[in-house]
């Protein structure tokens, strides 16, 4: 009777406004039969962190455009860590110049997509991380 | 066990950890809950219900503030308030955009609210099959109020009023005229209703429509089963107007729900709804067990051998179901 949905958290941190492609990255994730939380606009890492906590996601997707990742990403990444989370697969997509997919990769980012990445590939590598962290079916 | 304690302790984590484990039915949420039921049964359990795009989440969103500033009669603090809420799963793939979250953001950082949205997961009643299970499991972890918010409802979803004390249905100027109202289901259910964007046009239409659905059906104007309206005066629905963008109408929509709460425990409602409340989730869960039996009990491929009769007319429904039931009770 067990029934297991890997869940996403898609949430925009920052100030810029332009939410498609997070829409369509969501959508493309429940069409593979994953729970997503949307969280909307202009999202502070806190609060971020903490609907990561409340709603127990196995991953979170960050969607940026603005430019201002390596100043987000990382305190995202320390709250999460400091609430305990360690466990939480951290997902970014966006405008990210290649000199910094390294850096993010360093601290511990999971991935990062580009424009152009087919969904395709971001539903295998979510799907991937899930099972490799093997907390979940 | 661990994560009881940890939940009883005020531990966010294990309590977000409690609730997945529920919601995917688990052993070891299943027996967490057993654990922490002598503890529930306290906190005050609301429904909102309403059609898609009335503006359930900006309501609560609107609501859980105002509880959070009052400190109530006899507290020293202002309560704990839990929100779920409920989104479909899609009939097709059993994803999910689960989207409530987006119109609560003023609740974020606050530490006395907990919002959990759930899929539907194939559930049609408006909730989840588990949503009653992880509401109990707030009580226990002691969220004094907890918000039950419904997928977008159209007529029939009506399992809400089975989970809540209180249910506030939530329509919107321009949704039907008087035969809409009249008709049978979601608007029976409530125990309060609301006119949400009352700054649309057509607001005040929509109220004299509901209070004239409403006086049409006195005395027995309210959401009561038989047997609660033996136990004492009837509840008078009442319509209230709010915005829920502007914080509008929230005092008087609070009051409301506060009078409905003492209605309750001065009319001994409370319990005939506590009592069908466990009725309908005991039954639900003999049902699940039941069916689980079932399947467990039959031989490999035997349903399917059946169904592919029932599908090629061989058998109908009926003859089918006498027949693998039949067959369960000869062996």
């Amino acid at each position: 009777m067990t029934e297991k949905r890997i869940r996403v958290l898609i949430a925009k941190p920052g100030l810029d406004g332009h939410d498609r492609g997070a829409k369509v990255v969501a959508r493309a994730l429940r069409d593979a039969g994953m729970e997503v939380i949307y969280t909307g606009l202009r999202q502070t890492p806190e609060m971020i962190a903490e609907a990561a906590l409340q709603e127990d996601v196995d991953v979170v997707g960050l969607s940026i455009l603005s430019g201002a990742h390596m100043a987000l990403v990382p305190r995202v990444l320390d709250i999460l860590k400091a609430q305990g989370q360690d466990q939480v697969k951290v997902f970014i997509g966006g405008i990210i110049p290649d000199e910094d997919v390294e850096a993010l990769h360093a601290m511990g980012v999971a991935a990062v997509f580009g424009p152009g990445t087919r969904t395709q590939d971001i539903i295998e590598a979510i799907e991937n991380a899930v099972k490799a962290a093997g907390i979940r079916a | 066990m661990r994560l009881v304690e940890n939940v009883l302790a005020g531990d966010r984590l294990a309590l977000a950890r409690l609730l997945s484990l529920i919601e995917n039915q688990e052993a070891e949420g299943l027996e967490a809950l057993a654990d922490l039921y002598p503890r529930t049964g306290h906190a005050h359990m609301i429904g909102v219900t309403g059609a898609p795009g009335t503006g359930k989440s900006t309501l609560v969103n609107q609501l859980v503030r105002r509880l959070r500033l009052s400190t109530p009669e006899g507290e020293d603090a202002s309560i704990k308030v839990g929100v779920v809420a409920v989104d479909p799963s899609s009939p097709f793939s059993g994803g999910a955009i689960l989207g409530d979250r987006i119109r609560m953001r003023d609740l974020a950082g606050d530490p006395g609210v907990f919002v959990r949205s759930m899929a539907s997961r194939g559930a049609l009643g408006g909730l989840a099959s588990t949503t009653g299970g992880v509401a109990q499991a707030l009580d226990a972890a002691g969220f004094a109020v907890i918000l039950i918010e419904t997928v977008g409802a159209g007529q029939a979803e009506v399992d809400i009023a089975r989970t809540a004390h209180t249910t506030v249905v939530v329509t919107a100027p321009g949704m039907g005229d008087e035969v809409q109202a009249i008709k049978a289901g979601i608007l029976e259910i409530a125990d309060i209703l609301v006119v949400n964007k009352a700054d649309l046009p057509g607001a005040k239409n929509a109220m004299r429509v509901l209070q004239a659905m409403l006086e049409m059906g006195c005395p027995g104007n309210s959401s009561m089963s038989g047997e609660e309206r033996d136990v004492g005066p009837a509840w008078h629905v009442p319509v209230v107007c709010t915005i829920s963008t502007e914080g509008e109408g929230f005092d008087t929509l609070l009051d409301r729900i506060l009078q409905h709460r003492d209605y309750l425990h001065a009319s001994g409602g409370w319990s005939v709804r506590e009592r069908e409340r466990q009725r309908a989730a005991l039954d639900a869960l003999i049902r699940e067990t039941l069916v689980e039996r079932f399947h467990e009990s039959q031989p490999d491929g035997k349903f399917e051998e059946i169904l592919e009769k029932v599908v090629e007319r061989e058998l109908s429904p009926w003859q089918a179901v006498r027949e693998l039931l039949h067959r369960e009770n000869a062996e």
